[in-house]
């Protein structure tokens, strides 16, 4: 019988990289799935009532709202970003699609990023060398995207030493490195 | 230089892309419209010393087209629009 195929991760490892360069610790999340959710054009209220029932946060512009399952970071007008447990939530964009009907594009995303969590004291004097985010002038809860590396990322905040940050997943090794010499010459 | 963005506020004009003059929203009808107007839609600019409305696009941003009144002079940026609302104030409804 053949083994059991098993996917790697977005570092091209078995199991989740963890890095740590001085204070900073960056580990790859390999549990989160990821769906984009936009409004097809005039039916924003139509979108709004079933994100409602389905419990999908939707949060205003730059912002993050965790919920419980999904949590959303807003990536354009009328434009979201939804997160959820991927054991739970392999199938996000099929669930979504099923709870929101046609008034919402729903796209699949997990495959096509890499989700790094970054850990420490204080994580501005990093993601100041690296991206134009005022990282210590914006509110926890903050979502934008940014270029990190000549690489266009989303960044959120979840505060002063924790973000989260999605990088394009086929130059992930690249992002890892970019903040591995950062944290270096930082710290 | 500093891009007041409508939603987004202040944002480094490194995280957008120019395009050109916001002429290019009033697109006529290719098929009823005629050639003539056509050929200047597509190849005539004004090119002002002063006021100039141009299309900018947030790439490393919220990825929306804005439509940016700049002093091509004086590099003075004094309107900052979403693309979409000029369109549509201008009768377009696709």
């Amino acid at each position: 019988m053949a083994e059991m195929l098993k996917a790697m991760t977005a570092l091209g490892a078995n199991e989740p990289v963890s890095v740590t360069v001085g204070p900073v610790t960056v580990t790859e999340r390999f549990d989160v799935a990821l769906a984009s959710v936009a409004a097809r054009r005039g039916r924003m209220a139509e979108l709004g009532a079933a994100a409602k029932v389905a419990g999908l946060p939707l949060p205003g512009p730059a912002r993050f709202l965790a919920g419980t399952p999904y949590s959303t970071y807003w990536v354009a007008p009328e434009m979201w970003f939804v997160e959820a447990d991927l054991a739970s939530h392999e199938m996000i964009a099929t669930t979504l699609k099923d709870a929101l009907g046609d008034a919402a594009s729903v796209t699949e995303q997990t495959d096509a990023w890499v989700c790094l969590d970054l850990a420490a004291p204080d994580l501005a004097p990093l993601l100041e060398r690296l991206c134009n985010v005022d990282f210590s002038g914006v509110p926890d809860g903050h979502a934008t995207r940014t270029m990190l590396e000549h690489l266009g990322c989303y960044l959120i905040k979840h505060g002063p030493g924790a973000a989260r940050l999605y990088g394009p997943r086929s130059s992930a090794k690249s992002l890892l490195h970019a903040l591995e010499v950062a944290a270096m010459s930082a710290f | 230089m500093i891009i007041h963005h409508p939603i987004l506020g202040p944002r480094d004009a490194q995280e957008f892309v120019y395009l050109g003059d916001a002429s290019l929203i009033d697109r006529p009808d290719g098929m009823t419209a005629g050639v003539e107007a056509f050929h200047e839609y597509l190849y005539q600019r004004t090119n002002p010393a002063g006021e100039h409305q141009e299309l900018w696009y947030h790439e490393q941003g919220d990825r929306s087209w804005l439509v940016i009144t700049r002093n091509t002079v004086t590099h003075e940026i004094t309107k900052v629009e979403l693309a979409r609302d000029v369109a549509r104030s201008r009768g377009r409804s696709q």
